[in-house]
C-alpha cells in the first residue's frame, strides 16, 4: 500500500460513501453540541420529521453563556435562559446525552471532550464551533461546522466533505523556557498569516511538538483555525496514550490495549506525501503577543508595535492602520511598555489544568499590579476547577488577587456578563482579538498562560524568559 | 432552500481584508433561537452607533448602496467562528452574491446551505470591481450561475469557476440531509462494522461520583 498520512488513514476507515465529481460521506465517531449552534438544528430536524440518528456519539453541554460567579442564581438574559431551556428539552426529547451547568462534568466542550475521553485518537469529531481543531491534538481529524450541518450530521452521524490538502508543519528543535505551545502556534499564524491554511489540514510534527504534553497540543490545534486551516493534527504517541488511560470515556483494560495499538499505528507513515511541508526552528521563536485585531497581527514580546507602512500589501496596510486605531497603539511601542486594564485566563486554548499551574507557579506569593481592574481565572471545566482546588490552585490566585471563577467560556466571548468595557486593555489567554470579540470596544492581547500571569503582576508584558 | 440560477443586484463595497464572523453577527445575537431577523443585526458594530442610530460613515448605511444585494469584499472573508448566523444574516439582509478573492473555509461552505453564492475571483478582477462600484454610482452585476458568468451594463463579462457538485446543490436548491439520507443503506453497512474498540459505556465509577469523591484524572 502507498504510505498515507494520519489524515488520509482517517479518511478511509471513515469513507462511507464516495462517487466521482461529489463530495465523500464521512462517518463521525463523536458530535459535540452546546447551546449557541444548536437550537436551530434541532428545530429543522424537528420539522421535517426527523430523528437524531445516534443519540449515543452525540454530546451536549452548556458552555457558551454559562454564568461563572453564582449558577444558582436565576438567568437573567432571557434569550440566553431561552436558549438553555432549548438545549435541555431538546437533549431529553431526542436521548442526548447533555452535561447541563451544575454537572459537575460540565465545561467548555473543547475541554470536556479529552478529559473525559469521549475524544480519542483515530476518530472523526465534529461540533458546531471552529475551535473542534483542538481535538487534533489526539490524533482525530476534528473540524468546526455550521449549523446546518449540525442538523445534517444529527440526522444522518455522517457528512458530506470534500478531501483537504495537507500541510506538514515541523517545529524543529527545542524551545527556550517560558516559551509555551500558546508561542508556538501564535508564532506560526504570525509566520503563514490567517488565510494561511485555507482548504488545508494541518498536521504538526518534529521535536518540540513532540515534546509537548496533551494540553500543550489542544492549545496548538485549537488555534489551527486561526491559521485558516479547519483542522490540525498530533499523531498519537505514548503521551497521548498515557493521558486517555482512566478517563472516563475511553476503553478499559484489554480493550485499551487494544485500542492503544490501533492509536499508535496511526502515525502518518515515513515516506507520505503532503501538499505542502513548512519548517520552524522552535529555539527561534521567543514569547509572543498580539498587537492588533486578528491572531497573525502578532510579534515578539521584546518587539514593537508595527508601523502599518512596513506592510508591502496595500490592503495589509490598511488593515494595520485599522488595527491600530481600535487597538489604541502607536507604532514604534514597545510591547513591554503597553499597559493592561486586565488580565483572563481561561477559554479553550488555555484554561486546562496545566495551563493553571504554570500561571499559578508564576503569581504564588506575588500580588497583580495594583492598575489592573480584574484578573480572572476561569477554569475551562469543572473537573478541571476541582484539580486545581485540590492541589491548593485556587488559593494562590485569590492570594495575589485573583479572582476564581466556575467553569465557561466566560470573556473568551462575552456571551454572559464577563465583558472586557470599552477601550480597556485586556491581557487574555484566548484565541480570538477580533475587535469586539470580549467586549464592545474591548482591546484584547492574546499571549500564553505564564505570560499572561507575569503581565499580571507588572501590570504589562514582560519577557518571561527573563524572569523564570 | 432557496435555488439560485442568476441575479441582477446594486453592488456593495466593504474595502476591509480578513472580515470574520464577530463582525457580522456580533456575540450578542448568538442567543436567539431562530434563523430569522438576522439582517437587522448584520455587521452590527460597525452599522450602528449608540441605541442603534446608523453609523453614517459605514458603507453599508451610504444612500447610494441602500438596497445592494452583491457583496465586494475582500480576501478571507468570513474568517473566524463557524457561526452560521453570518450567513443568515447576510441572506435576510438581502445579499445573495458575495464576490472576494478568497473566502475563509467554513463560512464559505455555509453559504451554500443558505442559497448564497460566493464567487471567487482573483485580486485583481475584484480590485477592477472596487473601482467600477466606486466610480458609478448604482453600479449593477447581473450573475448568472447557469453560465458562470458575472456582467456589467458597459460590457464587462467575467467568467469563474465553481466545484460542479456546489454548483449544482445552488442552481436545485438541494436538500444535503436528503440526498444523504438516499444514502442510507450504506449508512447501516457502515455502522455494522464500526471500530469495536471505541466503546461509549462510560465507567460508572468515575462517572457518577459526585465531585471531590474521585480524583479521576486531570
Ligand atoms: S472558549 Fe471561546 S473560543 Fe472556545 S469554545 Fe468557548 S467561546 Fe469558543
Amino acid at each position: 500500500m502507498e504510505p498515507r498520512t494520519l489524515y488520509q488513514k482517517i479518511w478511509d476507515t471513515h469513507l462511507v460513501f464516495e462517487a466521482p465529481g461529489q463530495p465523500s460521506l464521512l462517518y463521525i465517531d463523536r458530535h459535540l453540541v452546546h447551546e449557541g449552534t444548536s437550537p436551530q438544528a434541532f428545530s429543522g430536524l424537528k420539522v421535517a420529521g426527523r430523528r437524531v440518528r445516534r443519540p449515543d456519539l452525540t454530546f451536549a453541554v452548556m458552555d457558551h453563556s454559562v454564568p461563572t460567579k453564582d449558577r444558582t442564581l436565576p438567568i437573567l438574559d432571557a434569550n440566553a435562559a431561552a436558549q438553555f431551556d432549548a438545549l435541555a428539552k431538546n437533549c431529553k426529547d431526542t436521548g442526548v446525552r447533555l452535561f447541563d451547568m451544575n454537572d459537575r462534568n460540565q465545561g467548555i466542550v473543547h475541554v470536556i471532550g479529552p478529559e473525559l475521553g469521549i475524544t480519542q485518537p483515530g476518530q472523526t469529531i465534529v461540533c458546531g464551533d471552529s475551535h473542534t481543531s483542538t481535538h487534533g491534538a489526539f490524533g482525530a481529524l476534528a473540524f468546526g461546522i455550521g449549523t446546518s450541518e449540525v442538523e445534517h450530521v444529527l440526522a444522518t452521524q455522517c457528512l458530506q466533505q470534500f478531501r483537504s490538502k495537507t500541510m506538514l508543519l515541523r517545529v524543529n528543535g527545542k524551545t527556550q523556557p517560558g516559551v509555551l505551545a500558546k508561542d508556538i502556534i501564535l508564532h506560526i499564524i504570525g509566520t503563514i498569516g490567517v488565510a494561511g491554511g485555507t482548504g488545508h489540514v494541518f498536521e504538526y510534527a518534529g521535536e518540540a511538538i513532540r515534546a509537548l504534553s496533551m494540553e500543550g497540543r489542544m492549545t496548538l490545534c485549537n488555534m489551527t483555525i486561526e491559521g485558516g486551516a479547519r483542522a490540525g493534527m498530533v499523531a498519537p504517541d505514548q503521551t497521548t496514550v498515557a493521558y486517555l488511560e482512566g478517563r472516563p470515556f475511553a476503553p478499559r483494560g484489554k480493550d485499551f490495549q487494544s485500542a492503544a495499538e490501533i492509536w499508535l499505528g496511526l502515525a502518518s507513515d515515513g515516506g507520505a506525501t503532503f501538499d505542502r511541508v513548512l519548517d520552524f526552528n522552535a529555539a527561534e521563536i521567543a514569547p509572543q503577543v498580539t498587537w492588533g485585531t486578528n491572531p497573525g497581527m502578532v510579534t515578539s514580546v521584546t518587539g514593537q508595535v508595527p508601523d502599518p507602512a512596513s506592510f508591502r500589501d496595500p490592503n495589509e496596510q490598511k488593515a494595520a492602520e485599522m488595527a491600530l486605531r481600535y487597538m489604541g497603539l502607536k507604532p514604534g511601542t514597545p510591547m513591554e511598555e503597553i499597559p493592561l486594564d486586565r488580565v483572563f485566563i481561561g477559554s479553550c486554548t488555555n484554561s486546562r489544568i496545566e495551563d493553571l499551574r504554570m500561571a499559578a507557579r508564576m503569581v504564588a506569593g506575588k500580588h497583580v499590579a495594583g492598575t489592573l481592574k480584574e484578573a480572572l481565572v476561569v477554569p475551562g471545566s469543572r473537573r478541571v476547577r476541582a484539580q486545581g482546588e485540590a492541589e491548593g490552585l485556587d488559593k494562590i490566585f485569590r492570594a495575589a488577587g485573583f479572582e476564581w471563577r466556575d467553569a465557561g467560556c466566560s470573556m473568551c466571548i462575552g456571551m454572559n456578563e464577563d465583558r472586557l468595557p470599552g477601550g480597556e486593555r485586556c491581557a487574555s489567554t484566548s484565541n480570538r482579538n477580533f475587535e469586539g470579540r470580549q467586549g464592545k470596544g474591548g482591546r484584547t492581547h492574546l499571549v500564553s498562560p505564564v505570560m499572561a500571569a507575569a503581565a499580571a503582576l507588572a501590570g504589562h508584558f514582560v519577557d518571561v524568559r527573563k524572569i523564570l | 432552500m432557496q435555488p439560485f440560477r442568476k441575479h441582477t443586484g446594486l453592488v456593495v463595497p466593504l474595502d476591509r481584508v480578513n472580515v470574520d464572523t464577530d463582525q457580522m453577527v456580533p456575540k450578542q445575537f448568538l442567543t436567539w433561537v431562530t434563523r430569522e431577523g438576522y439582517g437587522r443585526v448584520l455587521f452590527y458594530d460597525w452599522r450602528y452607533l449608540e441605541s442603534e442610530k446608523p453609523n453614517p460613515e459605514f458603507v453599508l448605511n451610504l444612500p447610494r448602496y441602500r438596497g445592494a444585494s452583491v457583496l465586494l469584499a475582500r480576501a478571507n472573508f468570513g474568517c473566524g467562528s463557524s457561526r452560521e448566523h453570518a450567513p443568515w444574516a447576510v441572506l435576510d439582509y438581502g445579499i445573495r452574491v458575495i464576490i472576494a478573492p478568497s473566502f475563509a473555509d467554513i463560512f464559505y461552505n455555509n453559504c451554500f446551505k443558505n442559497g448564497i453564492l460566493p464567487v471567487t475571483l482573483s485580486e485583481q478582477q475584484v480590485d477592477d470591481l472596487f473601482c467600477r462600484t466606486e466610480k458609478q454610482p448604482g453600479y449593477q452585476l447581473s450573475v448568472d450561475l447557469e453560465e458562470n458568468t458575472i456582467r456589467d451594463a458597459a460590457g464587462l463579462e467575467i467568467h469563474f469557476t465553481l466545484d460542479p457538485h456546489r454548483r449544482e446543490v445552488l442552481l436545485k436548491g438541494l436538500d444535503d440531509i436528503g440526498v444523504s439520507l438516499l444514502h442510507e443503506r450504506e449508512i447501516a453497512a457502515y455502522e455494522a462494522r464500526m471500530n469495536p474498540t471505541a466503546p461509549l459505556a462510560p465507567d460508572a465509577t468515575l462517572y457518577s461520583a459526585p465531585a471531590g469523591q474521585t480524583a479521576g484524572k486531570n
